[in-house]
């Protein structure tokens, strides 16, 4: 059982200096009478680059959609910045907080999808500029030189006044990166970003990530089966089954070493035989 | 066959200004009903039980509910109630109100079929609900939603000729006047099927148009102009198109 902090309302709204970027208390998540997410527990600190690995419907994604605040958590707590996200204790009971903070809160975080989700009636440079523009309600000259910035960065500056249709996935995706990144985001959320894609174009999806998180502070969570890339990026990798995390590890103690059966397995099946074992 | 042709040339002015109310009916009728159809569609797929409640009984009341009766409500029971409304606009209004109940229906269920993900972007780039639907959902669903529209319209076209019921003089009140004169069903019928025929093809053409501007918008198949321009190899010398 978590043991809610004694604070008052106002202290546990207000951002907590050295909180975990991200943290997880006892979060659960069911659909019906699947559960997705049991007694979630774990938390990311400011710069980290968590991967989340696991088999196919052990609830990666619907880790990254509760942070981004796509669907609500059924029980437990999530925090962003020390803030709670959308439910918090009171009295010993969980309550709903205020739309008002979700909404703020999510402006810290930013997502890309596995399926793009570029919006189809604007332009790629239209995409980019329209929640800085919009929402964020920048000046004009200001958006747009930074979104140049930006496409310079995912090697599309030609493509600014393309109709996201007229490019290829890669490309895509590559677009739907810098918007995310337009928003300068402190989380970024990335999940299977290059599953959709060809094989031969993954490679350039995830050399910009790579760049990314080379030049940038970023705090990531990603979900991907591209183990090497896992590997470059990221500093810890947490391995899900049962909507529980089985097994926590720097990359290259678990692609190299891993300690649970699970892991062990889940890993063989997608490296193949011979690269896991003793080094 | 000259006397029809007579007595059609001299109900001529009085059909075109019977025309006139129809095409009048039906742009009108047409513009209230889109209005309707927007705003309760919207309402209708909202998550609040707030805005679909009274939607739904909206749109089911003018659904189950006969055109002819709603105008005769408007026309003949309001007026004892103390509103006074000219015919033309209880034609409007029951028109509107009725196509905008089904027209809700095509709104609501286009809208539903914008993917997922668009709205999950939208929430991920922070977009406000209003600017949910208005920057990105909504011009995605207005190209799906157009071909539906379409059939509405027409039928909302042809529904314009019951309100002579109402003293309206429309296209098919005159027509009925020119077959009394004449009393012969052939010219009644003829002017009567094209004159329809015509208004109908005229909005499908418009209406198309109109689809292949927003397909066009959304990457889709070629913009109207370089439909509509002819192939510079083909062109006329200095004859432009439109
Ligand atoms: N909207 C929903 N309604 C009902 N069940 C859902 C819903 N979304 C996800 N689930 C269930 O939640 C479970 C976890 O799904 P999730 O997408 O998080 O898995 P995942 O680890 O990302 O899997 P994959 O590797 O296949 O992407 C699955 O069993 C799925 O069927
Ligand atoms: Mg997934």
């Amino acid at each position: 059982m978590p043991t809610a902090p004694e604070q008052n309302d106002d202290a546990a709204r207000g951002a907590a200096p050295d909180a975990p970027v991200i943290e997880f208390r006892d979060v659960g998540k069911r659909y019906g009478d699947n559960v997705v997410l049991d007694g979630l527990d774990f938390s990311v600190r400011k710069g980290d680059r968590v991967t989340l690995i696991g088999p196919s419907g052990s609830g990666k994604t619907t880790i990254l959609r509760l942070v981004m605040t796509l669907e609500d958590a059924t029980e437990g707590y999530i925090f962003v910045d020390g803030e709670p996200l959308t439910h918090e204790e009171r009295n010993g009971r969980r309550v709903e907080l205020n739309k008002k903070q979700r909404k703020r809160i999510r402006q810290k975080i930013g997502m890309v999808f596995q399926q793009f989700n570029l919006f189809p009636n604007m332009t790629v440079l239209e995409n980019i500029v329209e929640a800085p523009l919009h929402v964020l309600g920048h000046p004009r000259a200001e958006v747009l030189e930074r979104a140049g910035n930006l496409l310079e960065k995912v090697g599309l500056a030609d493509k600014a006044d393309a109709h996201p249709s007229s490019l290829s996935g890669g490309q895509q995706q590559r677009v739907a990166i810098a918007r995310a990144l337009a928003m300068d985001p402190e989380i970024l959320l990335l999940d299977e970003v290059t599953s959709a894609l060809d094989p031969e174009i993954v490679g350039e999806v995830l050399g910009i990530l790579r760049t990314i998180a080379e030049e940038t502070d970023i705090t990531m969570l990603l979900v991907t089966h591209e183990m090497q890339f896992a590997k470059d990026v990221s500093n810890r990798v947490l391995m899900f089954d049962g909507g529980r995390i089985i097994e926590e590890a720097e990359p290259e103690a678990m692609f190299s070493n891993p300690t649970h059966e699970r892991t062990k397995s889940f890993l063989r099946a997608v490296l193949g035989e011979d690269q896991i074992g003793t080094r | 066959m000259t006397d029809h042709l007579a007595s059609l040339a001299e109900a001529a002015p009085r059909l075109a200004q019977g025309l006139s109310v129809t095409v009048q009916l039906t742009i009108f009728g047409a513009l209230l009903a889109f209005a309707i159809a927007v705003v309760l569609g919207l309402m209708a797929g909202s998550s609040s039980l707030w805005l679909r409640g009274p939607a739904r009984v909206v749109i089911e009341f003018f659904r189950g509910t006969s055109l002819v009766v709603q105008l005769f409500f408007y026309f003949f029971v309001l007026p004892q109630l103390g509103v006074d409304l000219h015919p033309m606009v209880c034609g409007v209004l029951g028109l509107g109100l009725n196509y905008g109940a089904y027209g809700a229906e095509v709104v609501r269920g286009s809208i539903n079929s914008v993917p997922a993900g668009q709205w999950e972007a939208t929430i991920a780039l922070s977009l406000s609900p209003a600017q949910r639907i208005r920057r990105v959902i909504f011009p995605q669903a207005w190209a799906l939603m157009i071909p539906s529209l379409t059939n509405l319209l027409v039928h909302l076209m042809k529904g314009t000729a019951i309100v002579s019921a109402i003293t309206l003089a429309d296209f098919t009140f005159h027509l009925d006047q020119l077959r009394r004169v004449t009393s012969t069903m052939f010219s009644y019928a003829a002017v009567g099927l094209i004159g329809y025929f015509v208004l109908a093809l005229v909005l499908t053409g418009i209406m198309a148009m109109l689809e292949t501007h927003a397909k066009h918008k959304l990457g889709q198949g070629r913009s109207l102009r370089a439909i509509l321009s002819p192939a510079p190899t083909v062109a006329a010398p200095g004859g432009g198109a439109a």
